[in-house]
């Protein structure tokens, strides 16, 4: 199973067609050529196109509930940019989102990581456990934080009873209900989530690289931390950075978790800017405010974006 | 992290994002060429609530010879989805809106002012009447309204030897007598959302908190009192996270002795032989004070789309649902209260156990009379004050000014 060629499928289209030798000048084929790229390229411009290039002049725009009607929005500057950028809640959150991001991707791929390595050597019902542990993927976002929410309740959760009952604490921990905990307790419901996600493409890398490698490895008496370092690690570089990169992108824009877990509070402790720009569009329907907000978020994930694209050719070219 | 998302390609994960806020001005297609059919907004999205509507519809609109057809979101959704309607021409011909959006709708010239079209007000209560209007205008017509009052688990309360508290003081002794093992005295919704603001206002109000005015430290007793209950250990800290449903589970298992919540609950309460309960105002800061409890529920409106035969058609609809017949009808189908004296007086009489919530509607206070169309902004500050108060992060002064700033930076 290789997950990186299906992944690197957004460059090439065009590269492809670029590096064609033109023999001839055969029309037809360059018409029929546009022709196939035509349905991409118009699909790109009328779903990511335009909403972009709308949000963004949104974000410059005093756009109300008003203007759904009439459709008026006024102009106003850097008017959404300085209040968004004056709140402090902005700033908070920013900073809440990378540590969630940051902590959330650590987590997940540490574990994911162990667990395939685990997995990649056959033993019975290895199998089996392996589809096991796929369930918090199939279990819709929302319905696992939702139980997350009733596991970690303070006074009924079976979370804290049963570290109570392992003496391993002495009060129930409050888990959601403390501003310093609520973000770390969202940190670890999303790598429980984002577990099987690193689990399952980590091990598709690892069933690629080539047996030989181990066997030629265990012929030179190398030691199994020495094998993982210097034949597992490299050989897995690539599937590492496709994990890494998704993992980020999705993570970055964390919504639907933190408002089933927490709203954000307690006291506005799990504000991301997923969820700061959801309440200023959506909930105080100030769609310019909230413009801005999801601007500086596609910036961030821009800047991911452009990072997997060098990453993603580099290694290709290796591999080539 | 979303892990359905993981194979979609990264340009168009970033560009997707993006689509979220902008695609509100693509489309929504609910308007219907038919002349005989009307289309009408609501949140009507559990079936047996959908099944009871539309059995008034049709028997409101089939004498009319109109069809009435459903479109039914998630309660805070139905905002954004008619602003999106609006936008493409396509409003509903009737929109069932909460009452505190009603204000956001009315002030952008959005809705018909009813009066006009046709629609009678008879024998509607005043606070009722005050839910549906917006500067002096009738936008909104509601059937029926909820409130909050303080639930209380008799045999509890009948063990500890006490009645249910009036004042703040009796509240914070009886909750904590009524405290112990896995049992709180006492459960209230803090969540920073609409359902924690719901809960604060009345204990705010009889603080003499002014939403208009939050800098005016008024309301700053009311903060106070939540936070002391917490940390007197008689409710527990995670009233934080916990909604209204969740306070409403605490109620049932046992977990709590009195709640906040709603006549919407008694389905639930209803069901569960071993529970007894009761309902009582909610207590005030001095004996003799007066209760505030805030008024919910849903306002019907017509907006406007330029189709004046449809318009009146609707205004003909919601006259007929608003008979005392169609009113108590829906009333007790959903346990909401309903809003002409005659017909809440009947509720009152066929439910003895709901009369708590039947008396102190009249009294009851909306919550957009003050703020208007400011009130989205005025309630995410109030859910931040609450929630800075509780968890320590604030004192409740400094919470209310912050609060105060948050309203002046936001509007």
């Amino acid at each position: 199973m290789s997950i990186a060629p299906t992944v690197a499928v957004s460059a090439p289209a065009d590269g492809a067609t670029r590096s064609r030798p033109r023999t001839g000048p055969d029309r037809r084929s360059v018409v029929l050529r546009w022709c196939f790229i035509a349905p991409a390229v118009a699909y790109m411009l009328a779903f990511f196109g335009y909403p972009l290039v709308r949000n963004v002049v949104m974000s410059f725009q005093r756009y109300t509930p008003a203007t759904f009607f009439d459709g008026h929005a006024p102009f106003v500057g850097f008017a959404n940019w300085r209040a968004v950028f004056d709140d402090p809640l902005f700033t908070d959150s920013l900073w809440h989102t990378l540590v969630f991001t940051a902590g959330s991707l650590l987590g997940q791929f540490a574990i994911g990581l162990a667990l395939a390595v685990f997995f990649s050597r056959r033993f019975p019902l290895s199998g089996t456990v392996r589809a096991v542990l796929l369930l918090p993927w199939l279990v819709p976002m929302v319905v696992s934080a939702v139980v997350w929410r009733k596991l970690l309740d303070p006074a009924s959760g079976i979370l804290n009873s049963l570290l109570m009952d392992l003496h391993l604490i002495g009060a129930p921990l409050p888990w959601l209900s403390s501003p310093n905990a609520a973000l770390a307790s969202a940190i670890l419901v999303n790598i429980w989530i984002g577990i099987p996600f690193n689990m399952v493409i980590l091990y598709g890398g690892l069933q690629e690289i080539p047996r030989d490698l181990y066997e030629a490895a265990s012929l030179d008496g190398a030691s199994a931390w020495r094998t993982f370092r210097s034949i597992t690690l490299p050989m897995l570089r690539p599937v590492v950075t496709v994990v890494l990169v998704l993992g980020f992108m999705s993570t970055v824009k964390i919504l639907d978790l933190i408002l089933a877990l927490t709203d954000g509070g307690p006291a506005d402790a799990t504000q991301t800017l997923g969820t700061v720009t959801y309440q200023l569009s959506f909930l105080q329907l100030n769609f310019g405010q909230g413009a801005v907000v999801g601007n500086v978020l596609i910036l961030i994930s821009a800047v991911f974006a452009v990072f997997y694209l060098r990453a993603g050719r580099s290694d290709l070219g290796k591999e080539g | 992290m979303h892990v359905l998302h993981g194979r979609i390609r990264l340009p168009a994960l970033a560009l997707a994002l993006a689509a979220l806020p902008a695609s509100l001005g693509l489309s929504g297609c609910a308007s219907s060429a038919d002349p005989n059919t009307l289309i009408i907004l609501n949140s009507a999205t559990e079936p047996h609530e959908a099944a009871d509507q539309q059995r008034l519809f049709d028997q409101c609109a089939g004498p009319l010879g109109l069809k009435v057809v459903q479109e039914s979101v998630p309660a805070d959704q139905v905002p954004s989805k008619a602003l999106r309607m609006a936008s493409s021409h396509s409003l509903p011909d009737i929109l069932d809106l909460d009452g505190s959006d009603l204000p956001t709708f009315a002030a952008i010239g959005g809705l018909q002012p009813l009066k006009p079209l046709g629609v009678t007000f008879s024998d509607q209560s005043a606070s009722a009447l005050a839910m549906g209007s917006y500067q002096g205008t009738q936008y909104g017509i509601a059937r029926a309204v909820d409130s909050l009052g303080l639930m209380y688990n008799t045999d509890l309360l009948e063990k500890a030897g006490i009645a249910p508290p009036t004042t703040w003081d009796e509240l914070k002794r009886d909750a904590k007598l009524l405290t112990h093992g896995h049992t709180y005295g006492m459960a209230f919704s803090a969540t920073p959302n609409a359902d924690g603001v719901f809960q604060f206002l009345p204990f705010f109000w009889s603080a003499g908190g002014n939403e208009a005015h939050l800098g005016d430290g008024a309301g700053a007793p009311a903060l106070q009192l939540w936070k002391d209950l917490v940390d007197d250990g008689s409710a527990s800290g995670a009233v934080v996270t916990w909604n209204q449903q969740d306070i409403n589970d605490q109620f049932v298992a046992g977990n709590a002795a009195m709640m906040i919540n709603g006549p919407w609950q008694v389905p639930v309460l209803g069901s569960v032989r071993t529970l007894h309960w009761a309902v009582a105002p909610i207590p005030v800061p001095k004996a003799g004070d007066p209760v505030v409890p805030p008024l919910g529920g849903t306002v019907m409106t017509i907006p406007r789309t330029g189709d004046l035969a449809k318009e009146k058609a609707a205004a003909k609809v919601l006259d007929c649902l608003n008979t005392a017949r169609n009113q108590l009808a829906w009333g007790e189908s959903e346990y909401y209260i309903p809003t002409r004296a005659d017909a809440a007086a009947q509720y009152e009489k066929d439910n003895p156990q709901l009369a708590g919530f039947v008396s102190e509607i009249p009294t009851a206070r909306t919550r957009v009379e003050r703020v208007g169309e400011n009130w989205p902004t005025v309630e995410t500050a109030l859910g931040s004050a609450f929630q800075d108060v509780i968890t320590g992060k604030s004192t409740p002064q400094q919470a209310l000014q912050q609060a105060q700033a948050q309203v002046k930076a936001g509007s």
